[in-house]
């Protein structure tokens, strides 16, 4: 109970103050770049922390760290939704026009709102209910958070003009992440493509 | 000359620079407890941040007053003198936006040469004095729009390129002048690894069509808000073509040479399909990662107060510039 007073207040007191700030001038000359970068690469960093519990509660062997999960992933979506309201509302200044015209012609805003969908969908399904619902289809269905890490990875990669060195740092601990659960993908690319060999 | 007053008339009362509220931010801050440099990075603060060194930014020696021939017309909407010092792309000092105002104090501007070479009759040297003698100084108030659909009022004070290059007697056959940055790893981090520097060619350089630079808005600054240019701003001389994007404004120039063959710009060889040699403001053509329909004035206020407007052809200079691109397909040549 009290790690997760602890992450509520960490996620909403950040985005909080970092809005608040924005809405005061207070973040460098232009708070509306700054607001965009920091609720999106907070996403990210959000879906990494929330990629690494499955791993972490593994390792510690601890149901503790487990139950976060859900409450990361959420506040991920979160972030990911302020950004793009972010966008739409300071950048394009809520034109509904633009938005859907950047919508179309921009393949990196493709990913990024590919992303934001399979985001949509697994907080969606993420209640309890929707667990019992869905009953063995829930796994496969959030097993989609492995592809929204790369098309978020993606999308911060062709969002930048010359300087990829960050986004190829993210890459990296996408890479990572998803490397500890080689296993899942080997079985999958089996039971896909491979006939059971003895 | 007419030309020279800029589009004063284009800006409202309503985006005057308010130092006041600027300055509020930093009070507001203080109240919370935090420092505004530990918020400019909050606000991008990553996973890597501290895979980056650790260097203390250090304030630059006070800035020269400059006696300039002033506006006296001052009804313009300016973007604060600290936004305009704290907010730059100069890629030699780092890619973020904050960076060359946190490193570029580290950069020796005097003495400084700045040569005029290549297809010329009079090769010229100048040396930092001669920066601010050689000619009478005016102030000029462009919006400088930059590529990324943002843009700001800067009070820069300078002299017309052409006086300059009439100065050094350009030949017959010269048709482009090509301008080089300083390159200086000693003292332009940027310019000692891959990862600090954005992965851009340097020197950086940057060119014009000879007669673009003959025009006589196209100046070369060397300072801004009165006094001499901050490093981050270019120092001690730069370019500024106010119906160009951003990235033509080279800085801290060392070198001007005429040629016959159109230069390798910097941002052009990085990446061909989204800047091109002559990259005019042009609403009509899309950078191809975003509109370049609309911009965002810089200036003060937060995130509910941003002055929104429909970027102009030659960023409103069309009357004077569009004749040196008469018949020339603009897709084509962006």
């Amino acid at each position: 109970m009290l790690i997760k007073l602890v992450i509520h207040i960490i996620c909403l007191l950040w985005a909080g103050s970092i809005f608040w700030l924005a809405s005061q001038d207070a973040l460098g000359a232009d708070p509306v770049k700054a607001v965009i970068h920091f609720y999106g690469i907070g996403a990210l960093n959000l879906l990494i922390v929330t990629l690494l519990v499955s791993p972490a509660a593994k390792t510690f062997k601890s149901a503790v760290i487990m139950r976060q999960r859900r409450l990361l992933g959420l506040y991920c979506f979160a972030y990911a939704c302020i950004h793009v309201l972010c966008f739409w509302w300071f950048e394009l200044n809520f034109s509904l026009a633009t938005f859907i015209s950047e919508l179309i012609k921009r393949p990196y805003i493709w990913l990024g709102m590919f992303a934001l969908l399979i985001l949509l969908v697994l907080a969606i399904t993420s209640p309890n209910i929707a667990k019992k619902w869905l009953k063995k289809k829930w796994q496969p269905i959030h097993n989609f958070i492995y592809l929204a890490i790369v098309l978020v990875c993606w999308h911060f990669f062709l969002s930048r003009k010359a300087d990829i060195y960050e986004p190829g740092l993210y890459a990296l601990v996408a890479l990572l992440l998803l490397g500890l659960r080689y296993q899942k993908f080997i079985s999958w690319f089996q039971k896909a493509f491979g006939r059971k060999t003895h | 000359m007419k030309i020279l007053k800029s589009n004063r008339s284009d800006f409202k009362d309503w985006q005057i620079t308010d130092e006041n509220t600027f300055n509020n931010r930093r009070l507001i801050l203080k109240g919370l407890g935090l420092s505004s440099a530990m918020f400019a990075g909050g606000a991008q603060a990553n996973l890597f941040d501290w895979l980056k060194e650790d260097e203390e930014p250090r304030k630059q020696a006070s800035l020269m007053a400059l006696k300039y021939a002033a506006d006296n017309n001052n009804t313009l909407s300016l973007t604060p003198e600290d936004k305009v010092t704290s907010y730059n792309n100069f890629y030699e000092f780092g890619t973020s936006k904050q960076d060359p105002a946190d490193y570029a104090h580290k950069l020796t501007v005097n003495p400084w040469q700045l040569e005029i070479t290549g297809l010329v009759n009079n090769p010229i040297k100048l040396n930092y004095e001669d920066l601010f003698n050689q000619f009478p100084l005016e102030e000029r108030v462009y919006r400088l729009r930059c590529v990324e659909a943002w843009s700001m009022v800067i009070p820069w004070i300078g002299f017309s390129l052409n006086k300059l290059l009439e100065k050094a007697q350009p030949k017959a056959n010269a048709k482009y002048v090509q301008f080089e940055t300083l390159r200086r790893p000693s003292e332009m981090r940027g310019q000692t690894s891959r990862f600090i520097g954005g992965n851009i060619k340097y020197p950086y350089i940057e060119g014009l069509r000879l007669d673009e630079a003959m025009h006589p808005l196209t100046t070369m600054a060397v300072g801004l808000y009165g006094k001499s240019l901050p490093n981050q701003n270019g120092a001690p001389i730069r370019l500024v073509v106010p119906w160009k994007y951003g990235f033509k404004s080279i800085k801290s120039i060392v070198k001007i040479h005429l040629t016959e063959s159109q230069p390798k710009t910097t941002w052009h060889l990085a990446a061909p399909s989204e800047y091109g040699f002559y990259a005019n403001v042009n609403p009509n053509v899309d950078h191809p990662r975003w509109s370049q329909a609309q911009e965002r004035v810089i200036t003060s206020g937060g995130v509910f107060n941003q002055q929104h407007q429909q970027t102009l052809m030659y960023n409103g200079y069309a009357e004077q510039v569009a004749h040196l691109y008469k018949n020339m397909d603009l897709t084509q040549y962006f």
